[in-house]
């Protein structure tokens, strides 16, 4: 993307017209996301920047709403709620997930392509339909409304993530690893754990935290498999936005914004160390 | 880790697979593994080893995914065609409906067996239930049912007074349980309720004298249900409990239609039906078609009856059409009333907006993944994550910063007044109407596009855009025809997963659509909660499943569905 000096005049216009673009491409896909960051610092009730905001007056930013986020019973026990069920909903889906990826890379195993599509599926179907058939089917055996039935759920929709993930990081695994550790008297429990898992560890924990995220965030499944006893953060977010929208949301979602970046940042760090730790990339 | 570059199938050392071929090929001297068994058994044995352990590895979540998600899709797809409430809850009404026309008001042995399900339904209490499925096809039949409903436990009333005025018997329990019962549960009752103080458990199960049901068939039929419902419903014993009037008006019909009947009978009972049989024909009592008028006169309309005899089947279509605003009426499918037809344009509603927001997302995406495949390694990583950090970010979030934006006392037409574009007045809505639904829809799933896109084009190999140029074609030729046709699987990738996407999306339509921007998912969402019309909502999911799994299997033929990457 570099002009070359011989560049004419139109293609000058044109090269620096296309940058704008992009500019203001990126502009959208950053910019709402940036903007409710101050917001959320907003003394008062609005949704907007008072005129003591642009004139960055000390006084028209508080923490009011993160006070209130801290000290709302609501708020606090969705936050409770979340953190109850996604890492439950991830340890199974990353136990589960990961064995299946282990077995699924073997290249032994009869209708792999089929076992996949199942496997594959919760990500594939559209989240309405899956709430749709879980509520029909968990009311029936009696978990709807349930704790367990909204972690079943969630970790039903994380497993794929965890799959991919995993089975990623085994495309590169060097077989020749297990079988020395087998021709040096390990057992295959011992060198699952001394070998393979920590050459695919980085694959699993940013699996993981794909299906943490999925579960932290999903909001249309637990919506119609949990109760009032379930409600989780993007539900409360939910509610928020329909009925009574409070300012408060600004503050939960910065909040929000500030764990992604935390984790986008882990994940990228995980894959780095993956790739190095397999010879894919020079360190 | 010399091999560690290899392709998962580029496997160097002999494993089970190609050892085997090796020794099928020297089948003509037999070889011999260590410990003597010939080599090609013992191979075999390993592979068969090595496939159970990878199963056994795939299983329990193979296994869990198929409880948890698989049977919950199969019982939709169930729900969507089930219909069982109308025939279980009016089975003697169904089969005396077969034969029916359809041009007239039913004849009396109709309302006669809609009268005896009536009473059953009411005391089960789920008549009001067979009501609001009806009133799915037909409005008013809730109503209907219901004040029908209210109405049952009078039908017979007046038959069994003349019943009592005849004979005093006719109110005791024993008389009854003596006409109908069998003997042997006489006798297994009476020593159940000798020892009922302890936990001798239910009562037993009732049962039927030899003979009643073919002497007095609708009497019997009737007795049987009035054990059998109160028995599991109260806890009460019909040794107890007078039967309903119900269970009289079916014997004065019996007795007219049989007046024989008493012969069956020996002892006290003959005599008693005997006497009623002679006083039966004088008893003067409402025929039930009119008892049902007298309760409401919708039931002299053909409509509920068509709608009953229509959606008697325990599998039906019905759902269906309603999803596809057509309706099955008793002279087969027909369109639905115009202020009905909703689906259609939902349906049209939620593919056009999905492919508007597939559109905006292919214009917005396109020229992000041409420039980061085109930079340099180091800028376009750090460029990425402006792209990344929007695709990681909670969808909730994403929303709710839309919502805040697009309001009308919003940033952006505060931004817009500030600058003079528009008057205060004139302030833009932009929020709860379909703009609202794309714009933050785009943003949504711009990074599903640019993804995709991103990675096809970094595989695009720069020279070949240099060799046309080279050639003589000018920068604009040489893009539109060296470099886009390259890109076109990208687009194609980003395109469809956009689309899939977008086409179930619930969420954000429903908090910044309004009532114009709203998807078909949100339909489903209100038959689900709201209307309760599960059906409907499982006819409406399978349709729109049907969808998503022809588009899948149209991405998996054009990129894989292995090659999905998460960023």
């Amino acid at each position: 993307m570099v002009l070359p000096p011989y560049a004419t005049l139109g293609q000058r216009i044109w090269h620096y017209t296309f940058l704008v673009i992009c500019g203001l491409i990126f502009f959208f896909l950053i910019a709402p996301i940036l903007t409710i960051i101050p917001l959320s610092f907003n003394a008062e009730n609005f949704f907007t920047f008072t005129p003591g905001m642009l004139a960055l007056d000390g006084d028209a930013y508080s923490l009011r709403h993160y006070r209130d986020f801290f000290q709302n019973p609501d708020w606090q026990q969705a936050l409770s709620n979340s953190v109850r069920i996604a890492p439950a909903a991830t340890l199974i889906s990353v136990g589960l997930g990961t064995l299946a990826a282990i077995g699924l890379s073997q290249g032994h195993v009869p209708f792999r392509r089929a076992i996949m599509v199942v496997l594959i599926s919760p990500m594939i179907v559209p989240l309405i339909i899956s709430a749709a058939g879980m509520y029909f089917f968990y009311s029936r055996v009696g978990l709807q409304g349930s704790y367990l039935g909204v972690v079943l759920a969630h970790a039903a929709l994380g497993t794929p993530f965890v799959i991919i993930t995993v089975t990623a990081t085994l495309v590169g695994f060097d077989r020749s690893l297990t079988r020395a550790a087998a021709n040096l008297g390990a057992g295959p429990v011992r060198t699952f754990f001394k070998v393979q898992m920590p050459l695919i560890l980085p694959g699993v924990i940013s699996g993981g935290l794909f299906a943490f995220i999925t579960s932290f965030d999903e909001v249309v499944v637990v919506l119609f498999v949990g109760s009032a006893g379930q409600k989780t953060l993007p539900w409360q977010m939910f509610i928020g936005l329909r009925e009574q929208i409070s300012p408060t949301i600004l503050a939960v979602a910065t909040i929000l914004v500030a764990v992604s970046i935390l984790l986008l940042a882990t994940v990228e760090i995980l894959r780095r160390r993956s790739e190095r730790l397999r010879g894919l990339s020079p360190a | 880790m010399t091999d560690a570059t290899h392709g998962p199938d580029a496997v160097t050392g002999v494993t089970p697979d190609t050892g085997l071929r090796i020794a099928e090929q020297r089948a003509g001297g037999e070889m011999v593994a260590a410990d003597g068994t010939p080599l090609k058994r013992s191979l075999n044995r390993a592979l068969r080893r090595e496939k159970l352990r990878a199963l056994a590895l795939v299983a329990p979540l193979f296994l869990f995914i198929v409880v948890t998600f698989i049977a919950p899709i199969a019982d939709m797809l169930f729900r969507s065609v089930e219909n069982q409430i109308v025939s279980e809850t009016l089975p003697r009404t169904v089969v005396a409906l077969e034969d029916w026309d359809g041009d007239d008001m039913p004849e009396e042995p109709v309302f006669a067996a809609l009268a005896q399900d009536l009473a059953i339904a009411v005391e089960l209490k789920n008549h009001t239930r067979l009501g609001s499925r009806l009133n799915y096809e037909t409005t008013a039949a809730s109503s209907l049912f219901r004040r029908t409903g209210r109405g049952a436990d009078d039908i017979g009333e007046d038959a069994a007074d003349r019943f009592v005025a005849l004979d005093p018997a006719w109110e005791e329990p024993a008389t009854w349980v003596g006409l109908m019962a069998s003997p042997d549960w006489i006798e297994a009752q009476a020593e159940w309720a000798a020892g009922a103080d302890d936990d001798a458990g239910p009562e037993p199960r009732f049962e039927l004298r030899d003979g009643v049901a073919d002497a007095l068939p609708r009497a019997a039929d009737m007795y049987a249900a009035f054990a059998r419902v109160i028995r599991t419903e109260d806890g009460d014993s019909p040794t107890e409990e007078e039967p309903w009037p119900i269970v009289c008006r079916a014997l004065h019909g019996d007795l007219i239609a049989n007046p024989d009947a008493a012969a069956g009978f020996d002892g006290a009972n003959a005599q008693l039906l005997a006497a009623a049989a002679e006083a039966a024909p004088a008893f003067e009592v409402t025929g039930f078609r009119d008892t049902f008028l007298d309760i409401d006169e919708d039931w002299g309309d053909t409509t509920i009856w068509e709608t009953i005899k229509a959606f008697s089947s325990p599998y039906t279509a019905g759902y269906f059409l309603s999803a596809v605003d057509l309706q099955l009426t008793a002279d087969g499918v027909a369109r639905q009333p115009e202020d009905r037809q909703i689906y259609g344009l939902l349906f049209g509603r939620t593919l056009f907006m999905s492919l508007t927001i597939m559109g905006c997302c292919v214009l917005l995406g396109y020229p992000i993944a041409f420039l980061l495949a085109n930079l340099p390694m180091r800028s376009a990583n750090l460029l990425l994550i402006l792209v990344l950090l929007p695709f990681w970010t909670s969808l909730l979030v994403r929303t709710s910063a839309w919502k805040v934006l697009l309001q009308q006392q919003g940033v952006i037409n505060d931004l817009l007044v500030w600058s003079g574009i528009i008057s205060d007045g004139g302030r833009l809505a932009l929020i709860n109407n379909q703009t609202g639904t794309i714009i933050a829809m785009t943003h949504i799933l711009l990074p599903f596009m640019i993804l995709p896109l991103y990675s096809v084009m970094k595989t695009i190999p720069p020279s070949y855009v240099r060799a046309a140029k080279s050639l003589g074609a000018t920068n604009f030729t040489a893009f539109r025809r060296v470099y886009f046709p390259q890109s076109v699987p990208g687009i194609g990738a980003g395109c469809i997963l956009v689309f899939i996407l977008s086409i179930g999306y619930y969420i954000t339509p429903e908090l910044v659509g309004g009532t114009t921007g709203t998807f078909i998912s949100n339909r489903i969402a209100y038959h689900i909660s709201q209307s309760l019309n599960w059906g409907l909502a499982a006819a409406l999911g399978t349709i729109l499943l049907a969808v998503v799994l022809v588009l899948y299997w149209l991405y998996d033929r054009i990129v894989g569905i292995d090659n999905v990457s998460l960023g």
